[in-house]
C-alpha cells in the first residue's frame, strides 16, 4: 500500500518533543507564585514561632506591620549580644522606637484603613515575657491595639 | 511566485526562561503563612490618671497567674496547662447557676430568644515578666480553645453545624452570648527575682 512509509529506508529513532517542557514549568510557577507569599524583610533575628491550635491568619497584607523579637542571628552577635532584641523592617530597633515606628507607617496608610491596622508580633518562643510586655505597653501608648501573636499550627491538642 | 515558508521561531528556549522565573520565585518567596492568635490590647491609660482598678465583682474574674517559673495559679489553685480549659469553660458558661461562678443576666438575642448569659465575666491573665512567651502562648491559646469549643457546642445545638459554617448574623448571635474576655492586665511582677 503507498500510504505506509518504506520500512526499510529511515532507521533514525525520532526527537523526543520538548515543545511541552515550558508548558510543564509554567504550571510549577503558578503553583509556587499562588502557594506562596513574598518575603517581607531579610531577618536579622532568628525565630521559631511558638505552637498553637486556635489560629486565625491574616487577610488584608497592606493592612498588617510587623514586629520582630529574637535573638540576634550569629552574624550579629558580636555587635548587638545574645540577648533577644527587636527588628522593625529591616534594622535592630529599641523599644522606644516602636511607638513612632507604627505612628510614622499608619500615618502612611490611606485614611480609611488606619483603624484596622494591625500589628502582628514575631517572637521567638524562647523569649521572656519581659521584652513581650514592653512591647505590649509600647503598641498601646501608640493606639496600635488589634494585635496578633504569630504562631504555627500544632496538629492537634494534646498537651 | 514561489511560496516562501515563513522558518519556525524557535522555541526551546522558552523551559529556560521558564526555569528563570521559577528559580526567582523559589528564591524570594516563603511558603508560611501569616497566622497567630489575635488579640485586642486594652487603650492606653493617660499618665495624671491615677490606675483605678474596675470595680468588678469577685466571682466574675477568673484569675490566671503565671510566674517566673512557667507555673500556673488559677483562682488561687495550682494547676496544670491540661486542666486549664475545662476550668475555664465551666467558669464562662456556668451551667448550674453556682454563686460563686459568674452571674448570669437575661438578655435577648437574635434566633435563641431570651437567654441568661454570663455577660460581665473577665478572664484575667498576669504574668511575670520571667515567664517564657512560649508558656503564655500555650495559655493564650488554652484559653482560646475554651470559647471556640463552647461556641462550637452551641452552634451544633442549635442548627447542627460547626460555628464556621453559620452565616454571619448566626455568628454574631452566638458571640453575642458567648462574648470573648480576656484581659490583659497591667505588667506586675509575680515572684521570681527582679
Amino acid at each position: 500500500m503507498g500510504r505506509f512509509r518504506d520500512t526499510s529506508s529511515s532507521k533514525e529513532i525520532p526527537a523526543i518533543s520538548t515543545a511541552s517542557l515550558p508548558d510543564i514549568i509554567f504550571m510549577l510557577l503558578f503553583f509556587f507564585m499562588i502557594s506562596t507569599s513574598m518575603k517581607e524583610v531579610d531577618y536579622k533575628v532568628g525565630i521559631k514561632a511558638p505552637e498553637a491550635t486556635e489560629l486565625v491568619s491574616l487577610e488584608k497584607k497592606t493592612l498588617v506591620r510587623f514586629i520582630y523579637v529574637g535573638q540576634p542571628l550569629p552574624k550579629f552577635r558580636a555587635q548587638y549580644g545574645s540577648e533577644p532584641r527587636i527588628q522593625l523592617d529591616d534594622a535592630f530597633a529599641e523599644v522606644s522606637q516602636i511607638e513612632n515606628y507604627i505612628v510614622a507607617e499608619r500615618s502612611a496608610m490611606p485614611e480609611t484603613d488606619q483603624d484596622l491596622l494591625t500589628v502582628s508580633l514575631k517572637i521567638d518562643k524562647d523569649c521572656k515575657m519581659g521584652i513581650v510586655t514592653d512591647i505590649k505597653q509600647a503598641l498601646r501608648r501608640a493606639y496600635a491595639l488589634k494585635i496578633n501573636y504569630s504562631a504555627i499550627q500544632r496538629a492537634n491538642s494534646n498537651l | 511566485m514561489s511560496k516562501k515558508k515563513v522558518p519556525e521561531i524557535n522555541s526551546s528556549s522558552t523551559a529556560d526562561i521558564a526555569f528563570l522565573l521559577l528559580v526567582f520565585f523559589l528564591m524570594t518567596t516563603t511558603m508560611a503563612v501569616n497566622k497567630g492568635l489575635s488579640r485586642r490590647l486594652p487603650p492606653p491609660v493617660p499618665a495624671d490618671q491615677k490606675t483605678e482598678d474596675l470595680k468588678v465583682k469577685e466571682r466574675n474574674v477568673f484569675v490566671v497567674l503565671i510566674n517566673s517559673e512557667n507555673q500556673l495559679l488559677v483562682q488561687n489553685e495550682y494547676m496544670g496547662v491540661a486542666e486549664l480549659k475545662n476550668r475555664a469553660k465551666e467558669f464562662i458558661l456556668n451551667a448550674k447557676d453556682d454563686p460563686n461562678l459568674p452571674e448570669k443576666v437575661p438578655m435577648d438575642v437574635e434566633f435563641f430568644g431570651t437567654v441568661m448569659v454570663t455577660k460581665d465575666h473577665v478572664i484575667s491573665l498576669q504574668n511575670d515578666r520571667g515567664t517564657s512567651y512560649s508558656k503564655y502562648i500555650e495559655v493564650q491559646n488554652e484559653l482560646v480553645a475554651a470559647y471556640n469549643e463552647l461556641r462550637n457546642d452551641l452552634a451544633q445545638q442549635k442548627w447542627a453545624m460547626s460555628y464556621d459554617e453559620l452565616n454571619e448574623d448566626q455568628q454574631k448571635a452566638i458571640q453575642k452570648i458567648l462574648p470573648q474576655k480576656i484581659s490583659e492586665a497591667e505588667p506586675k511582677n509575680y515572684g521570681g527575682k527582679k
